[in-house]
């Protein structure tokens, strides 16, 4: 039997390609129970994430308005934005490179120092320190909105005015929040105030959960300072956790794009002092209906997220010899 | 540890500057608790006053009370956010809790090309693709269902992962003999996987529950009928109206209170659900790391 099977298996053999893939096919139908298992989240997956991303790249080459048929455009889009967008030139993009600059990996290296520190300390107290700070993040942009509204206010009623006139610093109050010098900045600190999130709390567990045997062991390799036991032995037991809180860091930089828009009630920002590309895509799909030129800028803000990833992955990525 | 009960110099620093920075950065959530039970003469006093004086519960009361422009009672925001928060929540553990524990205790083809769809996608933000979402969402005519709350959050690539990587840690010596003893595989998943993990579903569901309680965008985008909105969105309309665009003063301090009383609502469950389940968070983080 086992024979005659193999002559005909010989004889009318298909190629090999088209063999493995009728293998492959057979085994995924024997593993259906495992497919459905899974397909929830990927239908949920692919209708809801993917294509969006697919759906975006192909509108970026089109005119659309949102209510007639796509016209293809080609590069048209990417054309206008990299060398007609005044806006995107002169406002969107600086803007967004300090504020992703300071609030990325300023934001990540703060919430490591604080994590590092909290770690130091006794178990009980870790425990307060933790909640106070990643309880600002908890709370979430509209709880906040008016506790950032009543201290930025303009007049000398608010907050950060009333203090500051009262040490004497300012002498009229200051417009925090129309005020093109300081928009910027008061972004960015209302951001870093609430950026201790789901990243800081890897960081920590992280941290602590490093094998105290390698400081023993370190101190007798030369290890001098605190410093350099960060450098040489926290920092490198803890990459994967590092690496995921560098993800976390890059959507949540990304994702706090909107606080400016929050902070002052509109998608335009004065003067666009605060206007990054998030509010970019914002503007041209939901005030001017240019959905395929917004489409085109969200399509470059997601290849600078990707690429900010793939750097993060090369700094954290295991060396030969790692575990 | 436990040796050295006397402070050193150099951990009484951390704690002084932890404690202060600490304090500093909790002050808007200790604002939020005090604001929101000022009664309007202090909201209305110069200088501002960061503590309460007397406090009491008309903000509530107003909150409570006051019909939306579209004369939706608060009540009806407050169940809708319930209702969809403990859907949506309920749903994406159960999808997300099943497709982690298969991506991690079994071997398929496919499996390694999933894997790296959820990692690239782990930095997935909806906001950069608002407009085919919208497009999706408005093509599958989920405009103005209930079903645009939950269908958009389903799958949390997030969470698929924190599961699975807390679920690599379950040595597969414990499934496999319930599976010899003749368990079926949802047996397996319910009695023995998931009560194992538990602190990573807990985690989860913060994380969820933060996520989908806090959201406005779906309220903002793709619902119209005012009585099918969520607490998150009345309340960020009621931050529009007290940054005061066309309002009075007065009409602007009381959105305040009221404001503040409706922020302190969404914070407070967050917070509740962070205590319960803290240790349970630092347990799953440890497993949080791209290896």
């Amino acid at each position: 039997m086992a024979a005659a099977e193999t002559v005909t298996a010989k004889k009318y053999a298909a190629p090999y390609y088209v063999r493995r893939f009728a293998k492959v096919l057979n085994e995924m139908w024997r593993d259906r129970v495992l497919y459905l298992w899974l397909a929830p989240f990927l239908l949920s997956f692919l209708v809801f994430i993917v294509l969006p991303v697919f759906l975006s790249a192909l509108l970026s080459v089109t005119a659309f308005d949102g209510f007639s048929f796509p016209r293809f455009v080609g590069l048209h889009n990417f054309i206008v934005l990299f060398t007609q967008d005044l806006v995107f030139y002169q406002y969107a993009l600086p803007n967004t490179f300090w504020f992703a600059l300071i609030v990325g990996p300023g934001g990540y290296a703060l919430n490591f120092f604080i994590a590092l520190l909290i770690s130091r300390v006794a178990k009980r107290a870790q425990d307060y320190y933790t909640l106070a700070y990643y309880g600002t993040s908890l709370a979430g942009g509209v709880a906040l909105s008016v506790v950032w509204q009543a201290v930025f206010n303009g007049d000398r009623g608010g907050y950060l005015n009333s203090f500051l006139l009262r040490l004497g610093v300012i002498e009229t109050p200051q417009l925090w929040l129309e005020d093109v010098r300081y928009l910027l900045p008061v972004m960015m600190i209302v951001t870093l105030m609430t950026g201790f999130g789901v990243g800081f709390l890897a960081m920590l567990a992280g941290i602590v959960s490093v094998n105290r045997e390698l400081y023993e062991a370190g101190k007798i390799d030369g290890i001098r300072s605190p410093l350099q036991e960060v450098y040489y032995i926290t920092i490198p037991s803890m990459k994967p956790q590092m690496l995921f809180s560098a993800v976390m860091a890059i959507v949540g930089t990304l994702k706090a794009g909107a606080i400016g828009a929050q902070l002052t009630g509109s998608i335009i920002t004065p003067q666009y002092a605060g206007h990054l590309i998030l509010n970019h895509i914002d503007d041209y799909a939901f005030l001017r209906y240019e959905l395929g030129y917004a489409s085109a800028v969200a399509v470059v803000l997601l290849l600078i997220m990707y690429f900010a990833m793939r750097f993060a992955y090369r700094l954290f990525a295991p060396k030969e010899g790692d575990e | 540890m436990k040796a050295g009960r006397r402070l050193r110099p150099g951990i009484a620093a951390i704690h002084l500057f932890l404690a202060s920075t600490g304090l500093f950065l909790a002050l808007p959530i200790v604002y939020l608790f005090n604001h929101a039970f000022k009664p309007l003469n202090e909201l209305y006093l110069y200088p501002p006053t960061f503590f309460v004086r007397q406090p009491t519960l008309r903000n509530f009361e107003m909150l409570f009370f006051n019909l939306s422009t579209n004369l939706v009672p608060f009540s009806r925001y407050f169940f809708n956010s319930v209702a969809i928060t403990a859907a949506v929540g309920f749903l994406v553990l159960l999808v997300s809790a099943m497709a982690a524990f298969i991506l991690s205790k079994f071997r398929f083809h496919l499996k390694g090309f999933i894997m790296a769809m959820i990692m690239l996608s782990l930095m997935f933000a909806a906001e950069t693709v608002g407009i085919p979402r919208y497009l999706i969402i408005s093509g599958l005519g989920l405009t103005d269902t209930y079903l645009a709350y939950v269908l958009p959050f389903l799958a949390s690539p997030v969470i698929v992962f924190l599961l699975k990587q807390f679920m690599d840690q379950v040595p597969a010596e414990l499934l496999e003999a319930a599976v010899i003893d003749g368990a079926p595989i949802t047996a397996v998943f319910s009695r023995i996987m998931v009560p194992l993990v538990a602190p990573a579903i807990a985690t989860s569901a913060i994380l969820t529950f933060q996520a989908v309680w806090g959201d406005v965008s779906v309220s903002a985008l793709y619902v119209h009928d005012e009585s099918m909105k969520t607490l998150a969105y009345y309340v960020s309309t009621l931050s529009l109206a007290a940054i005061g665009q066309g309002t009075s003063a007065v009409q602007n301090i009381a959105g305040q209170g009221m404001l503040a009383a409706g922020g302190l609502l969404l914070f407070v469950p967050n917070l509740i659900m962070f205590l319960f389940f803290q240790r349970y968070v630092i347990e799953t983080m440890v497993n949080s790391g791209i290896k």
